[in-house]
Order: C-alpha cells, then structure tokens, then sequence
C-alpha cells in the first residue's frame, strides 16, 4: 500500500472513508489500537470541520520519517473563508457555527502534534502527527 | 443501510453499525422517535458496542436520540462502549450527560425495567 492517501472530503461519506484510511495507515505503522481510534476520531473531527466551514476540502494521510521516529501525518486542507482567530479557534467551546466547538481543540488533544495555518478569504490547513511507538532495532 | 433495530417486548434494541452515517443516526432518532409511540415502547437499548469512532456529532446525536425517546415517554441505555473509545470521548470532551450507560445488554435491560418499574415487559 502506497505511503499517502489523499481523500477528497466533498460528502459524509468521504469523511468515513478518510477515517478508515487513517486507521489501515496507522495500522501498518503498528499504532496501538487506542491510538488508531485517537487517530480516527481525530481525522473525523478534521473532515467534519471542512465539510462545515468550506464545504469541501482534503484530507492527506501520509507516513512521516523523524530520525528513528515513524508517524502518521493528517493534513487537512481547504479553500474555505479561513479562520479569523486561530488562538480562538483553539478555544474549547468556541464555535462560529453553533455547534460544539471542539473541532479543533478535540483534535489537538487526541493527536501529539498540531498546528494551524489559516488565511482569511484563502484557506485554512491543519497537520498534525501521531508517532508511532519505537520500534526495537 | 438501515440500523437494525430488534425488538424484545416493549424494548427496542438497537445495534449501531461500526461505521454509521450521520444520516443513518439522524433517520434513525426519527424512526425510534416513531417506533416508541407505534409500538408501546417503554426501553431503547443503543448498543455501541461495535463503533469506533464516536466524534462530537455522534455523541450529540445518541445524546439527541435517547433525549427524543425520552420525550416520547419511555428511556434509552447505551450499551458497550468500547474502553479506547470511552479514552477517546474523555480526550476529545465529550460526556454523554444525563444518558445511562451499561456495560453489556443485561445489565442494560436490568437497568430499563428499574427505570420504567418493570414496564419492559420482559416478564422478570
């Protein structure tokens, strides 16, 4: 299996469907099966937010190499209104669509890294990493 | 797909599918929304346990059916949430409120016949 995945996020369905290769990548890493479901509902999140604020997006999977450190990198980009206040953003329970507003904040907590970059009137692309366990030499 | 839905009594039990679209859970709150007052329901068991994934919408969703079941005058229970999910749910912030959880479909039926003082109909 190839070392990314890009998934259009246009529908619902492709939400499951970045979900799912997030999983089979994660696996194959050797992610714990906590991890996987941390990474899943991560990515869910991730595709939710596109599908809501610019309505349609990608969402690329990718393993990544850090030294001895192998991970599972999910960015998720769009072309939407972008994110007036990223810091804000971030907030637990701010939201500008009248949901929940853990979107992001609920996908940095699940994943070990993350970051936003977000223009307004551009886009908006977060990444963000979950390594895998090291792996005896 | 629809979500399969048994009935045992006046007790619907629902097993949610592992990968469940946020349509199939939306039609799925109108139909048991439906089925309780059509079929005398007084217990919805919503049985997770084969989902992976319970993101912020799923989790307002359940929360949204039991409530809707609730109005309608019987109670809900999820069943079987599995532990990396309940990690998860923990992680992300999310709480399923006021709905009651069990462990396993027992326990979850035990719980219905207390909470409708034996209104399941299950002959216990």
């Amino acid at each position: 299996m190839a070392d990314e995945h890009r998934v259009p996020i246009r529908s619902e369905a492709d939400v499951l469907t970045a979900r799912h290769r997030g999983r089979e990548l994660g696996a194959l890493l050797g992610l714990s099966s906590t991890d996987l479901i941390l990474v899943a509902t991560a990515i869910s999140e991730l595709a939710r937010n596109i599908l809501q604020y610019a309505g349609k997006g990608e969402v690329t999977l990718r393993v990544v190499n850090r030294g001895r450190h192998r991970g599972l990198e999910i960015v998720a980009s769009d072309d939407g209104p972008g994110i007036p206040d990223v810091a804000r953003a971030l907030e637990d329970g701010y939201s500008s669509s009248g949901g929940l507003g853990l979107g992001l904040p609920g996908a940095r907590r699940l994943l070990d890294e993350f970051e936003i970059h977000s223009e307004p009137g551009k886009g908006t692309v977060v990444r963000g990493t979950k390594w895998a366990p090291d792996v005896a030499d | 797909m629809t979500v399969p839905v048994l009935r045992l009594g006046r007790t619907l039990i629902v097993t949610l599918p592992s990968a469940v679209s946020d349509t199939e859970m939306l039609e799925l709150q109108d139909r048991l929304a439906e089925e309780v007052g059509e079929l005398g329901i007084r217990g919805v068991v919503l049985d997770v346990s084969v989902v992976d994934v319970l993101d912020s919408f799923a989790t307002r969703t359940l929360r949204g059916i039991a409530q809707t079941v609730r109005l309608r005058g019987a109670r809900a229970v999820i069943v079987g949430v599995r532990p990396e999910v309940a990690f998860s749910m923990v992680r992300l912030g999310l709480t399923l409120e006021d709905v009651p959880t069990a462990l396993d479909l027992e326990e979850a039926l035990d719980h219905l016949d207390r909470a409708t003082g034996g209104g399941t109909g299950r002959g216990r």
